[in-house]
Formats: C-alpha cells, sequence, structure tokens
C-alpha cells in the first residue's frame, strides 16, 4: 500500500505548485520592490564596524535618542558620490546620520569618505546584503528617516539630489 | 501572400496532429491494426508543414514584410540581415512558433528513424506527441499568432531589441529549443511506455539515444547563453540566477539525471518507475520554464511580453499535459515490474545518489524560481538572488561532483569498500595537496571557491581513471564520452572557483591619459572616439592593456545607442589570455571629463565555458559509441 501512495505524491506536489502560479498570475502585482517596513520597526541587527576606529551600527542604538537618517551607501557606487554633499548638508544641521556600507572594505571605505566627505556619526558593515534586504532596500543608495522608537518613517531611493533635501528634513522634523 | 500561406500551413499542421493523435489511439484498439502503418506517415508530414511554416516566418522578417504585425513590431529594414533572420525568433509569436516547429520536427525524427522500440509504444509515443503539439498549436493560432496582417501598413518597423542584435542570438535560442523542446520525445517515450506498460530494459535502450541528443543541444544552448549573457550585457558575471536561466537550467539538471537513470534501466534493469519519473519532470521543466518565460509572470531580461491571457492559455496547457502525466503515472507504474536488487556499494548505488542530489538541486532551484510567487500569494513581494542559490546549491554541487568522481569507479551490481579506496586514492591525494598549497599560497577565500578548486585536480584525475590500462584504440565511444564529459565537469568547476575566488575588479573613473591597475594589468587610458555601425552610434574608448613587459594590447568597449528603437547598450572589450581575460566596460562621463571606467581581471574564467563544450563533446561521443554498437547488434 506504501508504495502505491508515494505514486501520488508528484501529483499532489504539482497541484500545489500549479494553483500557486495560477493564483500568481491573476494577482494584484506591484513590480517595483518596496520597504514594507514603513510605520514598522526597524528588524533587529547588530553590525560590526565597517572601518576600525568608528562606531558600528546596531537597531538598539537607533531606538535611542531622537531620529536618526539611515543611509546606505558603498564606496563602489557612483550615486553614492553624487549624494555625498547633500549628506553633508544634513549633518551641519546637525541631523545625526549613521552609514551602513553594503560590501564593502575598510581602506575603500576610508578613501571615498577622504574624497566625498564623511557626514557619519557611526558606519555599520553589512557585508552579506543582509540588513539592506531586511530593511526592505532594493539598491545603494538609500536613505531611511527612522524615529526615536526605531520606527521606520521614511524611504528614500537613490541618490539625494538637492530637490529631494526639503522631503527628508521634513520627515526627520516629523519624526522628533 | 506569404503571411497567409504560413498560416494555412500552421493549420494543416494542427489539422495532421489531430489525425495523428487520432490514428495513435485507434491503432492500439484491438481492431486498430489498419491504422498502424499510417501513425508515421502523418507524424513526417506535420513536422514537415511546421518547418514549412516557420521558413514562410523567416522569409517574411528577411524581406521586412511591414504589413505584417510581427515584422513590424520587431524588425527594422535597416538591419543587418542576419539580424533580420535572428529577429524572427527574438520575440514572442516567433520564439513560439519556432518552439512548435521544433517539437513537430521532433516527433518526426522519431517517427524516421526509431527501430528499436516495441511498435504498440512507437504509436503511443507519437500519439502523446501529437497531443502535446495540439496544444501548442491552439495556442499559436488563437492567441499568438505571428502571421497577422497590420493596416494601415507602417513605412518603417520598430527594430529588434539592440540587446538581442548580436551574432550570439541568431544560434542561442534554436540551439537551446532543440534541447529543451527536444527532450519531450522522453516526456512521449514515457507516457507511450505508461500505456502500453512497456517499461524495461529494451525501452531505456531506445530512449538514450534521443535523451542524450536533447540533452547535448541543451548543454551547447547554455553554455552559448552563458557567454552571451557575459559580453553582451557588460556586467562581469556569467551566470545571474535569472527565472529564464533557471528556467533552462532545470530540464538540464532533470536530462543530466534521466541520462544516469536510463543507463541503470538498460544495464541492469533497475529505477523503473524513478526513470520514467524524470522522463516526465524533465519536459514538465521546459513546459514549465515556457510559462514562466511567456507568461511575464516573473520579471526576467528575458521577457518578451506580459500578457495574463497567454499566461493563463499555457498555464492551462500545461496543468492538462503535466497533470495528466502523473495522473497515468499514478496509476500504471504500480503495475511495472520492480527492477533487480543490487548493493549499497555499487555503480548502481553511485547513479541514486547522482540522481538524488541532482534532483535535490532541481528542487532548490525551483523553489527559489517560484518563491517570489509563493510569498506574493501570502502578501509579499520578495526577489531571491545569487546569494540564495549560491549557498543552497553551491554545496549540494559540491557533494555531487565528489559521487561524479566515485561511480564510474565502482562496480556494477556490488562493490567493496577497500578496494574503491584504493582506486580513489591518487585524486584524493591530488585534492588534498591542492587544497594544502591553496591554504598555504593563496589569498584568503570564500570556504565554497576554496573547495571547488581543490577538488578540481582531483575530480579531472578521476574522470580520466576509467581510460587506466585500457588500450585507447580499443576503448569504446561511449566510455570515452563518459571520461570526457566528467572531465567537462571538472574543468568548468575549476573556472567557476577561479573566477569567483580570484576576479580583481576596479571601478574608476579616469581622465584620457591616466593609467589603471587591473590584476597583473597596466591600463593606459588613451581616450574616447565617436563610432558609427550600421544601426549604431557608440563612444569607443581606447585602452591599451600591458602585463609586465609584454607587448601591449589594445581594448576598445564601446558604450552603444542603437537607433531603432532608440537604446544605450554596453559592448565590453574583451582581451583573452592563456590564463585568464581582461574584461573592460566603459560608462558614462561626468561633470569634470571623468569617464566611468569597470576592469576586471578573471584568471581562468574561459575554462567555464570550456568545459561546457567538453561536457556536449562527451554527450556527443556517447551518442556515436551508442548508435555504432546498436547497429553493429541489432535488437
Amino acid at each position: 500500500m506504501k508504495r502505491r501512495l508515494i505514486f501520488w505524491v508528484p501529483l499532489a506536489v504539482f497541484s500545489v505548485v500549479i494553483s500557486v502560479v495560477g493564483f500568481g498570475l491573476y494577482a494584484p502585482s506591484d513590480r517595483a520592490v518596496r520597504s514594507g517596513l514603513i510605520g514598522q520597526a526597524v528588524p533587529d541587527f547588530d553590525l560590526p564596524p565597517a572601518m576600525p576606529g568608528r562606531p558600528g551600527l546596531s537597531s538598539a542604538a537607533l531606538r535611542q535618542g531622537g531620529p536618526h537618517v539611515v543611509n546606505i551607501f558603498a564606496s563602489w557606487c557612483l550615486p553614492c558620490r553624487v549624494e555625498a554633499p547633500q549628506l553633508d548638508a544634513l549633518a551641519r544641521r546637525g541631523i545625526p546620520i549613521d552609514g551602513i556600507a553594503v560590501r564593502d572594505r575598510p581602506q575603500d571605505l576610508a578613501a571615498f569618505l577622504a574624497a566625498y566627505g564623511d557626514p557619519f556619526r557611526s558606519i555599520g558593515a553589512d557585508t552579506d546584503r543582509r540588513v539592506q534586504m531586511e530593511l526592505g532596500s532594493a539598491g545603494v543608495p538609500e536613505t531611511f528617516v527612522v524615529d526615536g522608537n526605531g520606527v521606520i518613517r521614511h524611504q528614500h531611493i537613490g541618490a539625494i539630489t538637492e530637490g529631494d533635501m526639503a522631503a527628508i528634513v521634513t520627515a526627520y522634523e516629523a519624526a522628533r | 501572400m506569404i503571411a497567409e500561406a504560413g498560416l494555412a500551413l500552421l493549420w494543416l499542421a494542427a489539422a495532421l496532429s489531430l489525425l495523428q493523435l487520432v490514428l495513435g489511439w485507434a491503432a492500439l484498439r484491438p481492431s486498430g491494426e489498419a491504422m498502424l502503418r499510417a501513425v508515421r506517415p502523418v507524424a513526417v508530414a506535420q513536422g514537415i508543414l511546421a518547418g514549412l511554416a516557420f521558413a514562410c516566418l523567416i522569409w517574411l522578417f528577411l524581406r521586412t514584410d511591414l504589413s505584417v504585425k510581427l515584422v513590424a513590431a520587431n524588425s527594422h529594414s535597416a538591419k543587418p540581415w542576419l539580424y533580420k533572420f535572428a529577429g524572427a525568433w527574438g520575440n514572442h509569436e516567433g520564439s513560439m512558433l519556432l518552439w512548435v516547429t521544433v517539437l513537430a520536427m521532433a516527433g518526426a525524427a522519431v517517427a524516421l528513424f526509431e527501430r528499436r522500440l516495441r511498435q504498440d509504444t512507437l504509436i503511443a509515443t507519437l500519439a502523446a506527441q501529437a497531443a502535446i503539439g495540439l496544444g501548442f498549436y491552439a495556442f499559436l493560432l488563437f492567441a499568438s499568432n505571428p502571421f497577422t496582417r497590420l493596416t494601415p501598413v507602417p513605412v518603417e518597423g520598430n527594430g529588434l531589441n539592440p540587446l538581442l542584435q548580436d551574432p550570439g542570438l541568431a544560434f542561442h535560442p534554436p540551439t537551446l529549443y532543440f534541447g529543451y523542446v527536444g527532450i519531450s520525445i522522453a516526456f512521449s517515450f514515457a507516457v507511450g511506455a505508461l500505456i502500453t506498460r512497456d517499461v524495461g530494459p529494451a525501452f531505456a535502450r531506445a530512449m538514450r539515444p534521443w535523451v542524450l541528443i536533447a540533452w547535448i543541444f541543451l548543454t551547447l544552448g547554455i553554455t552559448a547563453g552563458s557567454y552571451w549573457a557575459y559580453y553582451e550585457l557588460g556586467w562581469g558575471g556569467w551566470w545571474f540566477w535569472d527565472p529564464v536561466e533557471n528556467a533552462s537550467l532545470m530540464p538540464w539538471l532533470a536530462a543530466t539525471a534521466l541520462l544516469h537513470s536510463v543507463t541503470v534501466l538498460a544495464t541492469r534493469g533497475g529505477l523503473r518507475a524513478w526513470t520514467i519519473m524524470l522522463a516526465v519532470v524533465a519536459f514538465s521543466m521546459s513546459m514549465i520554464g515556457t510559462f514562466l518565460v511567456r507568461s511575464g509572470i516573473l520579471t526576467s531580461v528575458h521577457a518578451f511580453a506580459v500578457d495574463p491571457l497567454r499566461g493563463a492559455f499555457i498555464l492551462v496547457l500545461l496543468g492538462f499535459y503535466i497533470g495528466g502525466a502523473l495522473l497515468l503515472f499514478g496509476l500504471r507504474v504500480r503495475h511495472v515490474k520492480e527492477g533487480t536488487a543490487f548493493e549499497i556499494v555499487s555503480r548502481e548505488a553511485a547513479l541514486v545518489i547522482n540522481n538524488l542530489l541532482l534532483s535535490v538541486i532541481l528542487g532548490l532551484v525551483f523553489i527559489g524560481t517560484l518563491y517570489p510567487l509563493v510569498t506574493q500569494a501570502l502578501g509579499q513581494e520578495i526577489s531571491v538572488g545569487p546569494p540564495y542559490f549560491n549557498a543552497v546549491a553551491g554545496p549540494v554541487a559540491l557533494v555531487l561532483v565528489a559521487f561524479m568522481a566515485m561511480g564510474p569507479m565502482l562496480r556494477w551490481r556490488r562493490d567493496e569498500l577497500k578496494a574503491l579506496a584504493g582506486r580513489i586514492a591518487v585524486p584524493v591525494l591530488l585534492s588534498a595537496a591542492a587544497l594544502l598549497a591553496l591554504v598555504i599560497l593563496a589569498p584568503p577565500m570564500n570556504w565554497l571557491p576554496l573547495l571547488g578548486l581543490a577538488m578540481a585536480p582531483g575530480v579531472a584525475a578521476a574522470s580520466v581513471a576509467p581510460l587506466w590500462r585500457r588500450n585507447l584504440r580499443r576503448t569504446p565511444f561511449f566510455i570515452w564520452g563518459m571520461v570526457i564529459a566528467h572531465l567537462g565537469i571538472a574543468v568548468t568547476l575549476a573556472g567557476m572557483a577561479s573566477e569567483s575566488a580570484f576576479t580583481k575588479e576596479t571601478l574608476v573613473a579616469a581622465r584620457p591619459g591616466q593609467s589603471v591597475a587591473a590584476g597583473p594589468f597596466r591600463v593606459l587610458f588613451q581616450g574616447v572616439t565617436p563610432v558609427v555601425g550600421q544601426n549604431w552610434t557608440a563612444i569607443e574608448a581606447t585602452l591599451v592593456a600591458r602585463r609586465g613587459e609584454g607587448a601591449p594590447v589594445a581594448l576598445r568597449p564601446q558604450a552603444r545607442l542603437f537607433s531603432s528603437p532608440p537604446t544605450p547598450t554596453s559592448e565590453a572589450a574583451i582581451s583573452t589570455w592563456w590564463d585568464g581575460q581582461l574584461y573592460i566596460a566603459i560608462g558614462e562621463e561626468d561633470e569634470q571629463g571623468r569617464w566611468q571606467l569597470r576592469l576586471w581581471w578573471k584568471p581562468f574564467v574561459t575554462l567555464i565555458w570550456l568545459g561546457g563544450g567538453l561536457i556536449a563533446l562527451g554527450g556527443l561521443l556517447a551518442l556515436i559509441g551508442r548508435l555504432r554498437r546498436e547497429r553493429r547488434a541489432p535488437a
């Protein structure tokens, strides 16, 4: 009897697969990868320092001391160079910026920060992109505004241009 | 008139496939002997008609007949002739017509050349092939007609996606389709054998060459596609775990497993139900892959058209065919006799393990490919990328390769562990020495490429071991085939691991006159010049690479802008050396007059495709060997 049942397993598996696929075909679909985490607490993470002598970044740190701007970047990312002056301007306003460096190396990071400015209070090393994925971010650069309780309030995809500054500052002020 | 002729031919072919199905069914009834002789000619005629319909489409594209909707949407009079030709299948309708044509021709080939299969099984096989064809003819005629006319006739066509305007495209899809759709023969064989209850060694020996042919084309198609993506997309990678790449890999994995299990069935009479299952799964994966691509349900560089109605059509078709085959399997396979038993330490056992591991990899790739659909059903959008696939499939693949190295050293039926240990000693020592050398001498790397690099020499040695103490001139071709295919796996493994462990990537913004280091090279960026092609303009950079004191080599990567449709593409420049490739792509200019340059030094990356070629060559030798032996000893 056992031997007979096993021959029906393929059909059963296939039926499940085809129902899922059929559902997927007609379910409304949104092809842009968006953070589903706006309004939710940042996922738990604890990233080691990306450079020696600087603090790393953990979700615990984000839940303390007022709102934060979290910038996901990398030294190998060209748009990140474009947005560097805007991040510097934010830092000069006294807005704390925490960095998450994606798939980066300390020596490359140091060169990048030396060349394009260093607005970061702390930089966590996300070597395998896991935290980036958990934050619902699809690429670099991306910027999140997190309020004092560690809840994500705003997400900006791509380089921050002059024109995007107002939206980020507004989100930061609203999160206070 | 050509378009109307093509459409008429397609309708005729569809009618013949219906006739083939009905005749086949009638012939298998107790009183249907009279029909037996009609099935083969009908199958051949159907193949010829489908081929002619496809020829009509190519003719329309070569003439750039813009009164045909498909031509106007995908071609342009200013295109080089090769891309007019290849443009015939660089779109949804044309590629589906090619799909159906290959299906019909595969059926015709079986009708013409298959002489060993029991006649009733052959008839059932041809009927099954016709049943598949019928559904896909309906799909073409009702949902994807390639011959639809267009009024008013436009002055000019839209042109072909420039990424597809490459000599590689002219040959990659047909090669892949011969494998991808050709494996339908295995599916039909399995269905035929289940209908006539003819699962045994003779059946396996008849099926084997057909599986081999499809598998060779599939191997070649995947290898060529991987190289095309590598040099055409300008990302410097050779495999992206794109849904469509996975769609071609999954049938290959199933067909590879099938190739090995069918050998157990042919030689020892074992693995009967399993072999049938794999034959069904292999082509099912092809159909599911077709569905994934054609429905646009998963986002991919290969997706031509996003149309849920077409998706639903194919989904119904594959639900019917795969579901039907699995239902037949559940009903009939229990009547199949159990195969001959074997010991834990034996060639059969090694092949069973090989099959299980291949199936595990297949399952992991399948889950990874469909996972976004499942999470979508649960209300989340997720994409699954290379980190998942490399992390889960990589280790299993390494274990599989280890068993592949051992398998041919084992005897059929039963063997001794001690004897195996003696035979495997040299390869194991080789790998251990390589591992030691890598740990001491090479820079630190991930454990996966490290193990890959260490295993490659051992696996290569184990692969050629079956030739040890044999008279090489009298060694049968299929032994040579196995040796070379397994050697190809070792070579590919070395290439993949080396590429992953030793690639040096440099990303710079450089001014003309600046010099950049890339691996062992000094690369001088001399400047950029505009160049003009037949249907594109480009900015071409000139870079001179020098390795130590060697002669300078000029590389000219381009940032191209195609005129119809206007699309930018990146044409990488590649310089091939005996020990790797220097790969340079040019990006955009920034405000300060600096150009983005991406330089990669990829040591031994060419081994990946060389290995792929060896695997296919091994398949070809095995095929020749099997056919020769059959001619000498007719069944």
